[in-house]
């Protein structure tokens, strides 16, 4: 197939703010659904096909998030799914929606995340799991996620000679460009020294190096292209999902695992995991890193945001931070990084993360992001990554 | 040990208990010789996959990967001291398997003095205790520390 008629349009988007407000996810997946729908100008009734993130804190209901966020906005005999990839399930939700879409299956999904979290770090679901490694890397090493982000950003400055400077001058230009976000739970501009004098949590790492975990919800409406030509004139589209898993022997130790493969029998491929998430995507999109105007990436942490550079192909391995201190990917800059504020900016709602990007994406390239719009902006990605080796990126256009 | 309580693996079958010299126990694939830690039930290199898999020792030593201090109390299911004690985490590639595997630090290891490409040896450590016994787990040390 012609890499356009494997388009879909992109007819409405809609968030529920990030914070933590204590209330249902459900509340906050219903709140996103409709502003998107009404940012599509379609009624919930218009909907064929559901496709729900799931969130695990949140009992059974998150575990058919689909279905659930059908009940909430009044069954309708929409076809449903639910999917679960860890932060990569927003990034999933979607391309399962844009599969149907594209197989002729449907003419309007909705794709819909929300999550609400316990306050401190991500824990594993309680009860005693042996089995799980996600348990197992607690109860034995007591390896949180800061652990893993701790071990990057220390091999960056041993590699790269990265300095904990570099790393808060990436929380400061993310808080900056968030700061006009209205969906965004932090707005205020945060200077290097505060980060600096920040906590230690996992060295070298300080507290505001570290996303936050939020309360969040997100959705979009997508359509087929002839669906939409009666609708938006010139919609944003989506013209690459990229849902790839790692290649054996991925030699990058990754959450949840204690362990890489072992590349003493197998050569690792040439692409490291992370690097082919991207690779994937603009080779469906028939575009390469230079053709994007923005990016919106996966900042767990501040470092990580800098390892994302190279691993999207802005920049070779070991430049990114002269690509951040030339203030190449801030607003205004040859390709502003994270716009939106990032994660930085909203913490982490896991399975409407992937969504939220897509969705700020999108108002970029309609020039309707207010306050920190990237001018002229046509071609974007999303770039993330989900625990349990998912990868997800998605490609947006004009 | 001077508390006299029983020294006992906190987990079965994942690492030797040999006080001088332990060592992980991995998975072997007997058709192609791929290694795997923590054990794993079929060979999982994708050219392969159908070997044979039998318990294998892995190396004692390798090199630092990168490492880290943890600053904060993690939450359960890990069993934290009261008070908390910050512990450090590194990850080390085998010598032999090139494969990297994370462990906490001996306590007391200093953390300034590591680089990347650090020699290191694999130990037993306490990870905690209750009224009976000691829980051992693996550990990381610098090589001759
Ligand atoms: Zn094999």
């Amino acid at each position: 197939m012609p890499e356009t008629d494997r388009q879909v349009a992109i007819l409405g988007v809609g968030m529920h703010p990030w914070g933590k407000w204590g209330r249902s996810f459900v509340e906050y997946g219903t709140s996103a659904a409709r502003a998107a729908l009404d940012d599509a100008g379609l009624r919930w009734s218009d909907v064929q096909f559901v496709s729900g993130a799931d969130t695990i804190r949140n009992g059974y209901p998150g575990y058919v998030a689909g279905a659930t966020f059908a009940q909430a906005l009044g069954w309708s005999g929409a076809r449903v799914s639910s999917c679960y990839s860890a932060c990569a399930s927003g990034a999933t939700a979607i391309d399962i929606a844009r599969a149907r879409i594209l197989a002729g299956l449907c003419d309007v999904a909705l794709v819909v995340g929300a999550d609400t979290t316990p306050k401190g770090f991500f824990a594993p679901v309680g009860g005693d799991r042996p089995e799980d490694p996600d348990w197992l890397r607690f109860r034995l090493l007591g390896a949180t996620n800061p652990t893993y982000f701790g071990l990057y950003a220390r091999r960056r400055m041993e590699l790269y000679g990265a300095t904990e400077r570099d790393f808060a001058r990436v929380k400061v230009k993310n808080s900056r460009q968030g700061a006009a976000n209205p969906n965004a739970r932090y707005h205020k501009a945060v200077s290097e020294d505060e980060v600096l004098a920040s906590p230690v949590v996992a060295s070298p790492l300080r507290l505001l190096d570290i996303c936050a975990t939020s309360d969040g919800g997100a959705a979009v409406v997508l359509s087929s292209m002839d669906f939409a030509r009666s609708r938006r004139p010139r919609p944003v589209k989506i013209a690459a999902v990229s849902t790839v898993t790692p290649r054996y022997p991925n030699t990058v130790i990754e959450m949840p695992n204690f362990a890489t493969d072992s590349s003493a029998g197998v050569a690792p491929p040439d692409r490291p995991f992370r690097d082919s998430i991207t690779h994937a995507a603009y080779q469906e999109a028939g575009i390469g890193p230079d053709d994007l105007d923005l990016a919106e990436v996966y900042d767990l942490s501040t470092a990580l945001e800098l390892d994302w550079y190279e691993n999207i192909g802005l920049c070779k391995a070991g430049e990114a931070e002269r690509l951040l201190n030339d203030g190449d990917t801030a607003l205004g800059g040859r390709i502003p990084v994270n716009a939106s504020g990032g994660l930085a900016c909203f913490g982490e709602a896991v399975p409407a993360q992937a969504i939220a990007q897509v969705c700020e994406l999108t108002w970029q390239l309609r020039g309707e992001a207010d306050g920190r719009q990237v001018e002229g902006a046509k071609v974007g990605v999303t770039v993330n990554q989900g625990l349990f080796g998912h990868g997800s990126s998605v490609v947006v256009m004009r | 040990m001077a508390s006299g309580k029983a020294r006992v693996p906190v987990i079965e079958g994942w690492f030797t208990t040999d006080e001088d010299r332990p060592q992980l126990l991995g998975s072997r694939c007997r058709s192609c010789g791929a290694r795997f830690f923590p054990k794993t039930g079929a060979c999982r290199n994708p050219e392969c996959g159908r070997g044979e898999i039998e318990e294998v020792a892995l190396s004692r030593t390798g090199r630092v990967w990168s490492f880290t201090d943890n600053r904060y109390q993690p939450p359960p299911p890990y069993v934290a001291s009261d008070p908390f004690e910050p512990y450090a985490i590194a990850a080390v590639e085998l010598a032999d398997e090139r494969m990297v595997v994370l462990g906490q630090l001996v306590p007391g290891t200093d953390v300034a003095a590591l680089g990347v490409g650090a020699e290191m040896e694999l130990a037993l450590g306490t990870l905690y205790e209750d009224d009976e016994r000691e829980y051992l787990v693996w550990k990381w040390r610098p090589t001759g520390a």
